[in-house]
């Protein structure tokens, strides 16, 4: 057993009884700017485990799913619950990691220490995520300082710093260079093998079917597709999925 | 022509002599102004990073009068403190007239608004890189605006300056509450007019150059400073 793994036990042991966060229920979500809708009536149901990726053309409604999920935002209508619990109640048993990684002014470990101490974090696991991130001979370096791969890394490490039920990620490999991206993929898939359920914005469609147990496709606001990963590469049962995946413009 | 050659001549003596009362005034004036600005950035900062977070009916209207109140004209602070603290105020029991306690009252009301208005400014910009992150971390208020405090103390520094810069070298509201009191408030702005109007020009040109040269040390010290903040601090 990890050490993490064994932390999680210990810490899942010491808190009080939570009801699971999933499975997550989406009814009818719509957001939109200006009176154009972006979210247009979105449904979607996940299960409790795994690695969820969400795909799909530009302005889709990718991110704005995400910050919605994560509570950041509130829908125009419709309704959203994780398991019963409304998104702001959820916000603090997940973390997301944006596109950019939002790094404080600070070095490497301070940085980790804000969440350490702000959420009450062992500092212990601060010291291990980071050797798990491979930053922990940079941990006195400016945070800013740091490469695009190397920022991100940190960011991903801070978020699973709160051992969150559910880690959302909003593209965090856009514009790394494939061994970055890799790197990043094992740390998230090493986040899953825990128990962690994955909720993952991508536009590669190489690390979605490296990544994915199941996917769900956006198209003009709503769910064009929703299916295992077995089935979903092979056997895209959406005309804009199929073309997505063939490479062909999707608008 | 000649008289300011001469006058800049004998200033420049009494700066490396320390002849007259030149230095005690100097130290008064530091003293005065730097206690000032430490009581006003004890108050502006805290303020400053409330209401760059906080979202509430009446900002706007606050913003406005927050930056409004920057440009306080020293003599109405003085008048107003000077009320105040006079026998027949409501703090006359106090004592505190024309003392330097009073000239740091007045100076800290005079600046305490431009801490904050500035200082809300720079912390509204690194709230807004921010703030996603923060709510996704569930941070509270306290928390958030420590944080920005924190990472914001760089351009904070520049805040602090130039509310420095706006006591070292204001003399209404000095002179009305200090009085202008030899060995007890004179500081150096009030120094000048009095001198200038004695027509002691050496010591009058002597104290400006003073003030001109304490304005290029702390500008030097604070940019000093900056490297020595930006290095890794772990905290």
């Amino acid at each position: 057993m990890s050490e993490l793994t064994a932390f999680r036990t210990q810490a899942k042991a010491a808190s009080p009884a939570l009801s699971p966060l999933l499975p997550l229920e989406v009814r009818g979500l719509r957001l939109g700017f200006g009176g154009a809708p972006v979210l247009d009536g979105l449904d979607l149901r996940l299960g409790a485990s795994g690695c969820t990726m969400v795909m799909g053309p530009n302005g889709a409604g990718k991110s704005l799913l995400l910050k919605l999920l994560h509570g950041l935002m509130a829908p125009d209508a419709g309704s959203l619950s994780w398991n019963g619990s409304p998104p702001g109640q959820a916000t603090v048993r997940q973390a997301l990691v944006f596109q950019k990684p939002v790094l404080l002014r600070r070095s490497v470990i301070a940085n980790m220490d804000f969440v350490v101490r702000a959420r009450g974090v062992d500092p212990a696991r601060r010291d291990h995520l980071l050797q798990e991130v491979g930053l922990a001979h940079k941990a006195r370096q400016p945070a800013r300082q740091l490469s695009g791969g190397e920022a991100q890394r940190l960011a991903l490490a801070r978020a699973l710093l709160t051992d969150p039920e559910v880690l959302l990620l909003d593209e965090p490999t856009a514009s790394l260079d494939p061994a970055s991206v890799l790197v990043i993929e094992r740390i998230v898939a090493a986040a899953r093998d825990r128990g962690t359920r994955i909720i993952f914005v991508t536009h590669d469609i190489g690390q979605a079917r490296r990544m994915a147990d199941d996917v769900v496709f956006l198209h003009r606001g709503r769910v064009a597709e929703h299916s295992r990963a077995s089935a979903f590469f092979p056997t895209p049962s959406s005309a804009a999925a199929r073309d997505y995946l063939n490479g062909k413009i999707v608008v | 022509m000649h008289t300011f050659t001469e006058a800049f001549s004998l200033a420049l003596a009494l700066i490396l002599t320390g002849g007259s009362d030149l230095y005690q005034i100097v130290g008064l004036s530091l003293q005065v102004s730097l206690g000032a600005t430490l009581v006003a950035c004890a108050l502006g900062l805290p303020l400053g990073a409330l209401v760059a977070i906080a979202r509430f009916r009446g900002r706007n209207l606050l913003l406005i009068v927050m930056n409004a109140l920057m440009g306080l004209p020293p003599v109405v602070v003085g008048l107003l403190v000077y009320l105040q603290l006079s026998r027949s105020g409501p703090l006359g029991f106090l004592g505190l007239l024309y003392t330097p306690t009073a000239m740091v009252i007045a100076q800290t009301i005079l600046i305490t608004p431009i801490i904050a208005a500035l200082s809300r400014q720079v912390l509204e910009d690194l709230h807004g890189e921010y703030a996603e992150q923060f709510r996704s971390l569930c941070l509270r208020p306290a928390q958030v605006m420590g944080a920005l405090l924190w990472d914001g103390r760089h351009a904070l520094l520049t805040v602090g300056l130039a509310g420095f810069g706006r006591a070292v070298a204001e003399v209404g509201a000095v002179m009305i509450v200090g009085g202008n009191i030899d060995h007890l408030t004179r500081v150096m702005t009030t120094a000048i007019a009095l001198e200038t109007s004695k027509g002691d020009l050496p010591l009058a040109l002597a104290l400006g150059l003073v003030l001109l040269g304490l304005a290029l040390v702390i500008n030097g010290a604070v940019q000093a400073l900056r490297p020595a903040a930006q290095r890794p601090v772990h905290v």
